[in-house]
């Protein structure tokens, strides 16, 4: 099989060239370096994203408090996740960084908070 | 008011209904205005092109050539009394060849018989220096310097403001859809199931006029709309010209226009399309070379890159191409004030006096009112006002120091003051205050305003309006939704590292 | 009236004005920043999304901790005030130059200063600025609006979206749409290749099977008082084809269409402009045609990453302080132009003696291109590049070696090319 695809792991954006024959033996054509490997890899065994959002804030400077996975999400389970976001509601203060939800579904990714929200 | 009966109702809040109501209010006289859309000037008079005419365009022998020269002479006391933006600022009528001068010396002609003041002819070099951004080749023209600039749903807002204050009732959201003749009066129902009942009736309905002189069984009357498209462009535009400028006018329209605004834009247009629907306003890419092309030929730095928004207004139409104010004959308590096309924005405040002096005539009794104050406070404007004198105004007002709208400079006590009016959809708000009339054309200040709207209101997000029923700009809140599982997107394995 | 007196005012508390304003002070002068919103950020705090700061941090951040990196330096410095809700409305320039500012809470304060930063950001394009045809309902909205109404408000403008324009804007809402739950029905680009990052393309639409059109337009808007639908024309030659016009039923429009910096306030002081950027002409040192007014960020021309917003607002707050203390020279700088297929090249001057950092925009679309800087027709130096496009920023520098050989030619004019 063969895909062409975008490394997008950096700006540069690259144009690779993915073949395989089973998915033990993927070839990879076109990255400049070796995160375009990895990320094609990735894209055809186990597609990740990183998932930002807002959370509810109860009260607080702003309504709504942005969040992200600390690391990229398998696209699968990514709209379960943004559902449960969105029932979650905060009460400040949060600082930024603080882990909102663990271990997302075993996934070993946690959901933390984008910036501070102070007590008003 | 006795037995519950109003003297009058004046179906249609625009620049005319307003009028009229407002001339009333200086009388004893119970009246009521009746506006089908969620605020007033939202009809024909909100895409008005806001020109105050010189009285050169139209024959003594009709009612608008002699209601436009009354008229224009009125608006330096309306602004006193009701201060609304408004400019003398003169009109120019530009001619290219020896054949338009022709008609340019028989408008002249025609003025002088109006018995309108200052008109003057000019030669080529008279208009250019009048007028410095004139194109070149215009040879000469007509100077009219009663002519003005007046920003009309603010016009319309004012007399609105003025007529309640002194007894009027204004009923918003009531469309008249059924009227009876009752002992005496008219019984008057509106489509929301709402009635009332009143001596005399006005049909100031604009486009809708016939309609509603059908609904009171009175002449047969048939509107045709006239689209006419308009270009605003930025107050920075180069070919911002000092004037209002004019070609020289064809049989069908005055032609395509450049118009300095009273608050400092510039207004190109319009175009003079007949259609048959009286609710399409859509705008189209075709009028867009045709009026940059008139518009450039009288002044060629109007450009393109100015634009900040294009709009379409219509005229209400009527064969004959008169204005059509009478007593009814079929039905002696009503007046016909239809065909109000251009000049109506110039003739309005006359067209109240008429109109008033018509119901006298049909047997209203008009007494004046003892306590009639023509003064309305005039709201301060930020942009109006020196730093020190802002400053003063915050001290006492803060809210006068929250900058909502960057680019026309409305502060959030202005915006709250619309509200306060009544003013309570983003577009009401916008031509009562100008912000997200700017540049921007509201991108970094509508979400101010519909926050001050909630606060103000109690309304929620969801029932906020662009202009009344069905515009709602918010339809749910995040998580409201559900997220779906985009089932044709590629998943992972359900492998975890 | 409340006076004040500052070395520094910076207009504007997003990533420019926070970064320069952290170095400005970082050198011991005082400062201080007009944010017309009531928190610092600008329009970081609306971005909710990842990619910022791999360059300049090597992490990959949200737009609200790129942000909250800058606001906890700048909160940090104590010869920094900071004024929020505070918009400036008067201006002039002079020695020193004023500010008229207002706010609810002080009233209006006249501010003096010896220096300036403009860096108020920039504005979104709207429907009135490309003439979309058709009838003025409720549901249009620009990508950076609605961005705002969702991400900070919690607001959803519609439920069935088309966005027009493959800005990066315009990308990114198109998977917040997704993920706030709206359905998006396509993507519409006039021009034959798409106006954003491709990894926002990848990321955004192609993980949602969200169909983009190329060379394609919006021909007309319906609805009388909420969007009901759209028609999109594709175009052949740059000329539309009308009856291969299809309708999508939506009930909003979201424009990304373009940003024009917002310079309003420059047009007051009387800086004179660029119609190439829409930002204030600039010498070497940032500093535009009226003497301790300086620019950076997207007041100055419209970047595509944050990074290079925050380096180019440090090295000009680095000349706003030599410019107060008495050591800026603009008489030593000399200017750089466009040649062949460059749309500008940013500052317009260089300074010889010194490492000069030009951000540039192409023209042309092309792989494998070469930057030529020239002097007389004679090349300076050659960089080659490995793909070049309208939509994404080149930049490069030139040092003292570079330019070394313009020193002993009378004419100093250096030209810019991409071949």
């Amino acid at each position: 099989m063969e895909r062409k695809m975008v490394c997008i792991s950096c700006p540069l954006g690259c144009r690779l060239t993915v073949t395989w024959e089973d998915e033990n033996d993927i070839a990879v054509k076109g990255n400049k370096c070796a995160k375009g490997e990895s990320y094609a890899q990735e894209e055809i065994l186990a597609p990740k994203r990183v998932v930002t959002a807002t959370v509810r804030a109860a009260t607080g400077a702003v309504r709504r408090l942005p969040v992200k996975t600390n690391l990229p999400m398998l696209k699968g389970y990514i709209p379960a996740l943004l559902n449960r976001i969105y029932k979650l509601e905060l009460r400040p203060p949060i600082v930024r960084g603080q882990v909102l939800l663990k271990n997302i579904e075993g996934t070993g990714v946690d959901l933390v908070a984008t910036r501070n929200l102070k007590k008003v | 008011m006795k037995n519950n009966i109003y003297d009058v109702a004046v179906v249609g809040a625009g620049v005319v209904g307003a009028s009229i109501a407002r001339k009333l209010s200086a009388y004893a006289c119970d009246t009521v205005i009746l506006e089908k859309e969620w605020d007033v000037s939202f009809g024909v008079t909100k895409t008005n092109s806001g020109i105050i005419h010189g009285g050169f365009h139209y024959p003594t022998s009709t009612l608008k050539g002699r209601l436009e020269v009354l008229g224009n002479i009125m608006f330096d006391r309306l602004q006193q009394e009701l201060h609304f933006p408004f400019r003398r600022c003169g009109i120019l009528a530009a001619a290219f060849t020896i054949e338009e001068m022709k008609t340019i010396e028989k408008m002249y002609m025609q003025g002088v018989e109006n018995k309108v003041i200052g008109l003057e002819l000019c030669n080529r070099d008279r208009i250019h220096s009048l007028e410095p951004k004139l194109n070149p080749d215009v040879v000469g023209g007509l100077h009219a310097p009663s002519g003005g600039v007046i920003e009309p749903y603010h016009f319309v807002f004012s007399l609105i403001e003025s007529a309640k204050k002194n007894g009027v009732e204004l009923r918003t959201r009531f469309k008249v859809v059924k009227a009876e003749k009752r002992k005496g009066h008219f019984l008057i129902q509106a489509e929301n199931g709402e009635s009332l009942r009143a001596r005399y009736l006005v049909n100031a309905a604009g486009l809708y006029a016939d309609e509603v002189s059908a609904i009171f069984n009175a002449e047969h009357l048939q509107i045709k709309p006239l689209k006419g498209q308009e270009f605003l462009l930025d107050r920075n535009a180069a070919g911002l010209p000092g004037k209002v400028i004019f070609p020289v006018p064809s049989i069908v329209s005055k032609g395509i226009l450049v118009i300095p605004t009273p608050e400092g834009t510039c207004m190109v247009g319009p175009t003079a399309i007949e259609q048959k629907d009286k609710e399409d306003l859509s705008t189209s890419q075709s009028n867009f070379a045709t009026v940059f092309h008139s518009a450039r030929r009288l002044i060629p730095k109007i450009s393109e890159r100015d634009i900040i928004t294009s709009f379409a207004g219509l005229r209400p139409t009527l064969k004959g191409n008169d204005f059509y104010i009478a007593i009814s004959e079929k039905q002696p308590e009503l007046i016909q004030v239809a065909g109000i096309q251009s000049p109506g924005l110039t003739a309005a405040p006359a067209i109240g006096e008429y109109v008033k002096d018509l119901l006298k005539k049909a047997g209203l009794v008009l007494t004046e009112r003892p306590d009639y104050d023509p003064f309305v406070d005039e709201i301060p404007r930020i942009r109006k006002l020196s730093p020190y004198e802002a400053d003063a105004l915050v001290q006492k007002e803060p809210a006068y120091g929250e900058i909502i709208c960057r680019c026309e400079s409305v502060s959030e006590a202005e915006i709250v003051s619309a509200i306060r009016q009544g003013h309570t959809t983003m577009d009401g708000i916008k031509f009562y205050t100008r912000a997200q009339m700017g540049r921007c054309q509201g991108g970094f200040c509508s979400y101010k305003i519909l926050k001050i709207l909630q606060r103000e209101t109690g309304m929620s997000i969801e029932e906020i309006t662009k202009r009344g029923l069905g515009s709602n700009l918010i339809t749910d809140r995040v998580g409201g939704l559900a997220v779906k599982d985009p089932a044709a997107a590629p998943t992972g394995t359900e492998e975890v590292k | 009236m409340i006076e004040k007196h500052y070395d520094a005012v910076v207009f504007g508390g997003g990533s420019a004005g926070l970064a320069a304003a952290v170095r400005i002070a970082g050198q011991g002068c005082s400062v201080a920043v007009l944010e017309r919103e009531n928190e610092l950020g600008g329009i970081l705090n609306q971005c909710i999304h990842n990619g910022f700061g791999i360059q300049r941090f090597k992490e990959d951040l949200t737009g609200p901790e790129y942000a909250e990196r800058f606001i906890e330096m700048v909160e940090e410095l104590d010869n920094v005030s900071i004024f929020l809700e505070t918009t400036a409305l008067e201006v002039t320039h002079g020695t020193p130059h004023s500010v008229f500012a207002y706010s609810k809470r002080y009233g209006v304060i006249k501010i003096e200063c010896r220096a300036i930063v403009l860096a108020m950001g920039c504005r979104e394009r709207n429907r009135g600025n490309i003439g979309i045809p058709g009838t003025r309902p409720a549901g249009v909205f620009t990508a950076g609006l609605a961005q705002r109404l969702i991400n900070i408000d919690g607001y959803i403008p519609g439920r069935r979206a088309v966005i027009l324009g493959s800005g990066d804007i315009g990308l990114i809402m198109a998977r917040r749409l997704t993920w706030v739950g709206v359905e998006v029905l396509g993507v519409i680009e006039i021009q034959g290749y798409p106006s954003g990052l491709t990894r926002n393309i990848v990321q955004c639409l192609n993980d949602f099977n969200i169909p983009l059109y190329l060379s394609h337009t919006l021909s007309e808007i319906r609805g009388k008082d909420r969007v009901t639908g759209v028609t999109v024309t594709p175009l052949q030659d740059g000329k539309t084809v009308t009856a291969k016009s299809f309708d999508l039923d939506c009930d909003t429009i979201l424009l990304s269409v373009g940003l024009i910096p917002d310079n309003e306030l420059s047009r007051k002081f009387g800086v004179s402009l660029n119609p190439e950027t829409g930002g204030p002409f600039v010498d070497a040192g940032l500093m535009s045609s009226v003497p301790g007014v300086f620019a950076c960020g997207n007041v100055l021309h419209v970047h595509d990453l944050v990074d290079y917003v925050s380096e180019e607002s440090e090295r000009c707050a680095s000349f706003v302080v030599e410019y107060l203390n008495g050591t800026y020279n603009p008489l030593l700088h000399h200017p750089i132009v466009s040649g062949a297929n460059v749309k500008y090249v940013i500052p317009n001057k260089y300074l010889p003696g010194m490492t000069n950092r030009f951000y540039l925009r192409s023209l042309i679309v092309k792989n494998k291109a070469e930057l030529v800087i020239s002097l007389e027709g004679e090349p300076l130096k050659r960089k080659n590049l490995a793909h070049v496009q309208p939509s994404e920023m080149v930049s490069f520098s030139l040092d003292e070696q570079d330019l070394s050989r313009g020193s002993e030619s009378r004419e100093k004019k250096l030209e810019v090319s991409i071949y």
